[in-house]
């Protein structure tokens, strides 16, 4: 096992620790920058797709995975991302302006639904987020005169102080910059006083309002933040659809996001990146099993959502720390290499009231 | 607007409010004996209905008897949920285990739509007549509704109040140290309430199939429900009932008053509810003060 002299207090808030962190993260940049030179047109855009994934999975792990609350509505700030950017590039507002301002709309609309359900019980937001987003989706259903409705909303093309960007590697590396800000930013955040406070959140609300936490302020920032990344990947989103359909919102995209977030590990940005992975390759899993099964169970109506929701079951029953703790408990194995053992990584149990002596 | 109008709103209304309180019961009572929303009691009562279904048409027994076995069958199957899954969540962080509910309730939906197919069908009561009252047609499926939930309010106040199983849940939800050492089973006596809940939608699911037609999307009235309950006040049951019923009988009117947003109204005012008296009517939970 590596150890980690420390000589200085700064080392504590280091982004990246030790040398294999650096070395994986070093060699990750390296491939996602030069992508556009060894992967073909089809690929690349198919890789645009996922770091939007990646975005918008990030979005939902400030939320989920820092702050500890449940959002079955991420989909609704997608769309709200999506529509306000479509809109505003078709009134010709230009798309360096149009972008933040969709992402800042998603973010007020997080902030005030974050308002109405900060100061209850966890399940409050979850419900909440859940009516959310089926609201959102009825409005952009028909609400025709500006989102276009069920006809759909043709989305304009990407342009940048005036040129247009609409070759696979210009929108490629306008993304991977927008990802590789909002992944620093947040681990930023996380080493800051307010993600510190968040965390302190999620673990434990009374001892965080002891020490002074304004809880529902907290709680609301989390969700007015989450909701703007998430606003962001929404608005990258409509460049890769071409043509926004209000059923591309709809609660099945906030069930992705969530399995995204809980397969890849809660609570780590690169449980976001991995959950993005998982995500991508699923459908092909799907073909593949597709192959296996008998074709009555193939080629029925329903099976992905039964994966979506057995695979959702599983991690939470038997993994709850998702691909990224596998990951870690597998490096701790060939660290340590005989002297692994399992309580390293016992979980600790919180108990509620009524559940101690079951 | 004519008055037989209004009339005729406000009984398709309160029928619909009462199908509402009988799936919000259930939650309630899940939510007072351990602490968990089930995300997924929609797609109970979803089961509740196709299991009456595959009684009463594909095995071929009378309704009145495939009834029975389909509610005691959600019954069983209810007990099971808590016995094999529910039960080893217990210490989890609770976001998973709402998160843990929603993927059952996937799972259960789309296993339904898999097996009994993806459109609707159409349940053979026989109380299927209209009646018409001074100008106001009164459908006896309505009825039925409303008198159903009477009989079983009634029904599930003498279990809980008079009975020696129904007293020892009462005991295990209220303090389950004390339930111990009284030698309540308590860990049975949980998934009893599982069980009972379970009953409880599958018969919210035949008394309302006539009115709503057997399909997978069943599942968002159990998602109506829980914003009644949430609108009532989560925790109680007298909330829960005039939550559902203030939803229920709001629904038609404004569903007729503006019709693009047919069908999202209960949402909506569980959300204009939250932002103005987060802790819904009646208030309920409390919280922890340092």
């Amino acid at each position: 096992m590596q150890v980690q002299f420390k000589t200085h207090y700064r080392q504590d808030i280091d982004l990246l620790s030790d040398r294999g962190t650096r070395f994986r993260v070093v060699l990750a940049l390296v491939l996602a920058v030069s992508a556009p030179l060894w992967v073909g047109g089809y690929y690349l855009g198919e890789l645009s797709i996922f770091l939007t994934y990646i975005l918008a999975g990030l979005g939902l792990m400030v939320l989920m995975g820092f702050s500890g609350q449940v959002s079955f509505g991420h989909s609704a700030f997608l769309g709200i991302g999506a529509y306000g950017h479509s809109v505003l590039l078709g009134h010709g507002v230009p798309f360096v302006l149009s972008l933040p301002l969709a992402a800042a709309l998603s973010g007020v609309a997080g902030a005030v639904l974050g308002r109405a359900v900060s100061k209850m019980h966890g399940f409050y937001l979850a419900i909440a987020t859940l009516a959310f987003a089926i609201i959102v989706e009825t409005v952009l259903g028909e609400w025709t005169a500006v989102t276009g409705g069920h006809m759909g909303l043709a989305v304009p093309e990407m342009e940048l102080f005036g040129y247009p960007l609409t070759a696979d590697w210009q929108t490629y590396y306008v993304i991977l910059g927008l990802v590789l800000f909002c992944i620093l930013g947040v681990a930023n955040l996380m080493r800051s006083p307010t993600g510190r406070r968040m965390v302190a959140v999620r673990d434990s609300e009374t001892s965080a309002r002891s020490l002074g936490v304004d809880i529902a302020r907290t709680r609301i920032l989390a969700f007015a933040i989450s909701a703007t990344i998430t606003g962001l990947a929404g608005a990258l989103l409509a460049h890769m659809l071409f043509f926004l359909a209000p059923e591309a919102f709809a609660i099945n995209e906030s069930l992705k996001l969530l399995l995204m977030v809980i397969v890849g590990g809660l609570g780590t940005i690169t449980g976001a990146i991995f959950g993005a992975i998982f995500v991508t390759i699923l459908p092909n899993l799907i073909s593949l099993l597709g192959e296996v099964l008998p074709s009555s169970i193939a080629e029925a109506a329903g099976l992905e959502q039964l994966l979506f929701g057995a695979i959702i079951a599983a991690f939470i029953v038997f993994e709850p720390e998702g691909l990224y703790g596998r990951w870690r408990k597998l490096r701790h194995f060939l660290e340590t290499f005989p002297y692994y053992k399992r309580a390293t990584f016992v979980r600790q149990k919180r108990y509620l009231k009524t559940e101690r002596f079951r | 607007m004519e008055l037989t109008d209004v009339m005729q709103l406000t009984l398709i209304g309160l029928s619909q409010g009462c199908g509402y309180a009988m799936v919000a019961i259930g939650f309630v009572f899940i939510y007072r004996a351990t602490e968990i929303v089930n995300f997924s009691h929609g797609e109970l009562m979803m089961l509740g209905a196709y299991m009456v279904l595959t009684f009463s048409q594909i095995v071929g027994l009378g309704f009145w008897l495939s009834a029975v076995l389909g509610i005691l069958s959600l019954g069983v199957f209810g007990y099971l949920l808590d016995a094999v899954v529910m039960r080893r969540m217990v210490g989890e962080a609770q976001t998973s285990i709402f998160i843990l509910t929603v993927a059952i309730g996937l799972i259960l939906r789309s296993l339904a739509g898999m097996i009994w197919g993806w459109s609707p069908q159409a349940l053979d009561v026989p109380f299927l007549i209209d009646v018409n009252l001074g100008g106001v047609i009164v459908g006896m499926d309505r009825i039925g509704i409303i008198a159903g939930t009477a009989i079983l309010c009634v029904l599930l106040y003498v279990f809980f109040a008079k009975t020696q199983v129904g007293l020892a849940i009462q005991a295990a939800s209220q303090n389950q140290l004390a339930a111990y050492y009284n030698r309540i089973p308590v860990r049975r006596m949980i998934s009893v309430v599982w069980a009972i809940a379970a009953m409880v939608a599958a018969f919210a699911g035949v008394v309302m199939a006539p009115v709503t037609q057997i399909d997978t999307g069943m599942t968002a009235f159990g998602i109506k429900a829980l914003a009644g309950a949430v609108v009532g006040g989560f925790g109680s049951i007298p909330g829960a009932l005039l939550g559902c019923l203030l939803i229920g009988v709001a629904e038609p009117f404004l569903d007729f008053l503006f019709p693009p947003f047919k069908g999202v109204f209960a949402y909506i005012i569980m959300l204009v509810v939250l932002f103005i008296k987060p802790a819904g009517l009646i208030p309920q939970t409390y919280s922890k003060k340092v």
